[in-house]
């Protein structure tokens, strides 16, 4: 039976991982992620989940402990948050290139300087060439969702690939929603413990993480290459499934009123679900805008982008991160840029940034947003200018 | 992939065929891999200076010097009932073992003169 309760998306991911019955769980406490450890502590405290807690000195030690445990053949999670994935980064590479299911989830916050506890995407587009598939969530129900499809995905065997789960600080990791969650022995059907890759076991000795000379480390990335490749197929199957024991499906990017839209915008995360009142609140005005919200960051669903934004006339991408020095635009832009040229989708591209450092974001700044796009689209010219958007003059 | 221990893929193998994450499911293979060219100067001993201290075969940190029960008389006629030689399939070169050595019977040689 489904029970319905109200939960920060911190929390419905806790109860994700529990239900997932993981084995170990090392962490390290950051700000706005704490939470959700601190809810499998006394998870594990109370003897609703038996799994080890390691209290690691880092992050960097959190993301290796997690490693260490992957490749003894546990069940792992871990999560962190912004100076705490800047500091694990060079051990994200190490998760993928060892190819270990590991999931972690990630409450998205600003980088310092200054220091900012508060929410943007900075964090996860830094790890974007880590070789991890990354889902960038919209609510607390996704957020449980998508914990439990990300085991599924992982341990797949044509992927073995660590999983990021990323949400916006604050505004989803510490704000209450309702959340329905199923049964716990449904969740554990639905991802049954089999151990799929390479573990260390003294009965039958490996090597694991060994040196790669020039003439074999090529191939290895090129496996990771063909295995991310394959991770968008098989994250479309697993959501499908998800959909049809769970009666929940998200598909790699949502599309929102953009059936017979004439411009559109692209967002993720929580604000995807301003700027929907934001396509409501225009189109009451007469303005045929739709939304395209991104859930699967990397690997990058291009199909559907192209599809869906093919036969609108602008597009304007909202980012929620600054991509410094870069030839145009924020990192999602380029993205999406990138995925419309490659498949010959000729429109005209705009790049907004906006919701910096935990900057709220209105209502009515995803419709200058759309005001923009609008006008872009009626004018039929490129812009070479990213809008920054609410930044003081 | 239950190949016999100490299998090495042939170079030509291709991604398809290589374990994922670069495990090496295939124990002890390390050995198949000859160290040994990395060297510039061999240590050569001699047979008729060494005292069979067995120093070297202590230090050398590749293991890399072979304790032969082997017996051999110097033109001197003393006796002895082993004998240490190098293993060049391993041995790097790194001189510790004619550094270490207490009567100076190791000397390191040019691998090319």
């Amino acid at each position: 039976m489904v029970k319905r309760t109200s939960l920060s998306s911190n929390y419905a991911v806790a109860y994700a991982v529990k239900m997932a019955d993981v084995d170990v769980i090392a962490a390290y406490p950051i700000t706005p992620q704490t939470h959700i450890v601190e809810k499998l502590s006394e998870f594990i405290a109370n003897g609703e989940l038996d799994a080890e807690m390691i209290h690691v000195e880092s992050e960097h030690s959190a993301m290796s402990a997690t490693i260490g445990a992957s490749a003894a053949g546990a069940r792992v999670f871990t999560a962190t948050a912004s100076q705490g994935l800047e500091l694990m980064h060079e051990i994200l590479h190490i998760a993928s290139g060892m190819r270990l299911p590991i999931v972690m989830a990630v409450a998205s916050r600003a980088l310092s300087p200054p220091i900012n506890i508060w929410s943007d995407y900075s964090d996860i587009m830094n790890a974007r060439d880590t070789g991890w598939i990354i889902y960038i969530v919209s609510s607390a129900q996704e957020a449980f969702d998508t914990i439990i499809q990300a085991y599924k995905l992982a341990e797949n065997k044509e992927v073995l690939l660590p999983v990021m789960v990323a949400f916006d600080g604050f505004v989803l990791s510490h704000t209450f929603e309702a959340v329905d969650l199923p049964e716990e022995e449904e969740v554990r059907r639905f991802i049954p413990k089999q151990v799929t890759w390479y573990t260390l076991d003294p009965e039958n000795p490996m090597t694991l993480g060994p040196l790669g000379p020039p003439e074999w480390y090529y191939e290895f990335k090129y496996q990771q290459v063909v295995a991310l490749n394959k991770a968008l197929e098989i994250a479309k199957q697993v959501d499908d499934e998800y959909g049809k024991v769970f009666g929940r499906k998200y598909g790699l990017v949502e599309p929102y009123r953009l059936d017979d839209a004439e411009i559109a915008i692209v967002a993720y995360g929580a604000l995807a679900s301003t700027a929907k009142a934001a396509v409501d609140e225009a189109r009451k005005n007469g303005v045929k805008v739709g939304l395209l919200r991104l859930r699967l960051f990397r690997p990058s669903p291009v199909e559907e982008i192209a599809k869906y934004l093919e036969n609108v006339k602008a597009v304007g991408v909202m980012d929620r991160a600054i991509s410094f020095g870069a030839p145009y635009g924020g990192p999602v832009f380029a993205d999406i840029m990138e995925a419309l040229y490659m498949k010959g989708v000729d429109t005209l591209l705009s790049s907004f940034i906006l919701g910096i450092g935990g900057r709220p974001m209105y209502l009515h700044d995803v419709l200058t947003v759309i005001n923009k796009v609008k006008e872009i689209a009626e004018s039929g010219r490129r812009t070479i200018e990213t809008y920054y958007i609410g930044v003081r003059e | 992939m239950a190949k016999s221990s100490r299998y090495v893929p042939p170079p030509s193998t291709g991604w398809r065929k290589l374990p994922i994450g670069a495990v090496i499911p295939w124990p002890g293979n390390s050995e198949e891999y000859k160290t040994g060219s990395w060297r510039t100067l061999r240590p050569v001993i001699d047979q008729e200076r060494c005292i069979r201290c067995a120093i070297c075969w202590m230090y050398c940190p590749d293991a890399a010097i072979i304790e032969l029960k082997q017996e051999y008389t110097t033109k001197a006629g003393r006796k002895y009932d082993k004998t240490y030689v190098v293993n060049y399939d391993y041995c790097k070169g790194c001189g510790i073992c004619a550094n270490e050595c207490p009567v100076k019977a190791i000397k390191m040689e040019p691998e090319v003169k």
